[in-house]
């Protein structure tokens, strides 16, 4: 047995898959507490002074490349695995009724998961590129994101970005809340689905894992759908 | 329940051979009984081919009492018809209703292939068997049975998993056509006795790299094989089965 076969098998690609979605799922509880700062209402200073320290923070920036890494070989992965899955099926069925016996989003975590990295390309180049290329050609220039002192530092104003991009755009708000969505059913199925893939299936724990997956997923995407709503509808300023 | 006789419409995949291409044809029965099995009502349409001189329908039958495996059929859309728990033959025609239309297709997974109209070749499964879904037993004599002891709770599970029919349902119905279910519960059923300790961990490493050899799809834990599977194979034999896998993964030398 040697490391690759571990992680090249049917079994160990799916290792990979639970292993990088939990982390991903980690991330996201991180990346959803931060952005609820905006709800204190405050003028984004609360959002604001976590978001500095988020990326004024070495260890942050270090992890971030491992969760680039991690969400790269999850989408690489999950596209891999998508077009193998179809190839072992070459002649479909005529009549197929698969919901007596399976949820459609567990079927569907392929077309959720790129429609998931759609949005998220879309959402990158909204926050991401500004705030760390704020210079690059094409993308926003960073002074109009930029504040010009909080606590005697630089730091990027990424509440005025988030007002900027959602405050008077319908469309831009409609697009995250789908992207949201898709996530949320995609989340749904994932958070379960990696305690199985590593052998976790138990009569007291799995009923554990099942609610807690669905009201971390029900939770988590219900707050960050609400946060372009609420800057739409100018509920926060 | 009262018994009634129908007419129904079927429309049965037809094909010649491995290479050749398939289609639906459509035939008409009459008088069919509710309390005849699915088969049966099959028998029926193939006499009346025969009578006419056409060819019979091609399909898997041996036992018809549920534990052969053989009849392998996708009745409307699902792996051994509407009835839970469940094979072909034991599927029985007062699941309809006269004037309903029927459509029958072979298993579809590209490690099954079509060999004639509703005949696959599950030989696949066979291999995957062969790669370690054994036990090696010396000769001589028969131990005294009672100096193997076995956890009931251990006898009952491995008993449960030696349940599979291997009859494909598992893998007819998985969206990705997976046989995640099958080789699980030969693992289990295996890893859960003390006869299958010497072979514990090559077994399930061997049969999982010879599933991925034979084409079959990834498991995405849809659990649609546990709801079709007509011996009720849970899927915590998949959980056990990947906690086999990554056991012998990291612990094995060889």
């Amino acid at each position: 047995m040697t490391w690759k076969l571990l992680f090249t098998s049917s079994i160990g690609k799916k290792f990979t898959m639970g292993l990088t979605g939990l982390f991903l799922i980690s991330f996201l509880i991180v990346h959803c507490s931060i952005n609820a700062m905006i709800f204190f209402n405050d003028g984004g200073e609360t959002f604001n002074h976590w978001g500095h320290f988020m990326g004024a923070n070495l260890i942050v920036r270090t992890m971030e490349i491992g969760l680039f890494l991690f969400l790269l070989l999850h989408i690489v992965q999950g596209l891999m695995l998508w077009s193998q899955n179809n190839k072992a099926r070459p002649v479909k069925y005529i009549v197929k009724d698969d919901n007596n016996s399976s949820k459609w989003y567990s079927r569907s975590m392929g077309l959720l998961g790129t429609l998931i990295l759609i949005f998220l390309v879309l959402h990158l180049y909204h926050f991401w590129a500004p705030s760390r290329f704020g210079g690059m050609a094409g993308i926003r220039p960073l002074e109009e994101t930029t504040l010009s002192t909080y606590n005697n530092q630089e730091v990027h104003n990424l509440y005025a970005e988030m007002l900027l991009v959602f405050q008077n755009n319908l469309l831009i708000v409609l697009i995250y809340i789908f992207g949201v969505f898709s996530l949320c059913w995609h989340l749904i199925h994932g958070f379960q689905s990696a305690f199985q893939t590593f052998g976790i299936n138990h009569k007291r724990y799995t009923p554990i894992i099942k609610t807690a997956g669905l009201a971390y997923s029900v939770i988590i995407c219900l707050l960050f759908a609400s946060m372009p709503v609420a800057i739409y509808l100018h509920w926060i300023q | 329940m009262e018994h009634y006789n129908m007419n129904l419409t079927l429309k049965v995949w037809r094909q010649k051979n491995n290479q050749a291409a398939g289609s639906l044809e459509t035939y008409q029965v009459k008088d069919i009984s509710s309390e005849m099995s699915f088969l049966e009502m099959f028998d029926v349409l193939n006499d009346q081919l025969i009578v006419a001189g056409e060819d019979p329908i091609a399909f898997d039958h041996d036992c018809r009492e549920g534990i052969c495996g053989q009849c392998s059929m996708h009745i409307n859309g699902r792996a051994h018809g509407p009835w839970a728990n469940n094979t072909t033959c034991q599927l029985h025609m007062r699941a309809f209703k006269d004037g309903d239309t029927i459509v029958v297709e072979p298993w579809r997974s590209k490690a099954f292939p079509v060999i004639k109209d509703l005949i696959v070749d599950r030989s696949s499964f066979d291999r995957i068997i062969q790669s370690g879904g054994y036990i090696s037993i010396n000769t001589g004599n028969a131990v005294d049975a009672n100096s193997l002891p076995i956890d009931k709770k251990n006898a009952d599970d491995a008993f449960m998993a030696a349940a599979c029919i291997g009859c494909g349902a598992c893998v007819a119905t998985c969206v990705n056509s997976s046989a995640m279910l099958f080789v699980s519960a030969k693992v289990s059923q295996l890893a859960l006795l003390p006869q299958g300790q010497p072979e514990r961990q090559s077994r399930v490493l061997n049969m999982v790299a010879q599933m991925d050899k034979e084409n079959f799809g990834n498991c995405t834990n849809t659990y649609a094989c546990e709801a079709e599977c007509p011996k009720g194979i849970s899927v915590s034999n998949i959980a056990r089965m990947n906690r086999e896998y990554l056991n012998a993964g990291l612990t094995t030398e060889s």
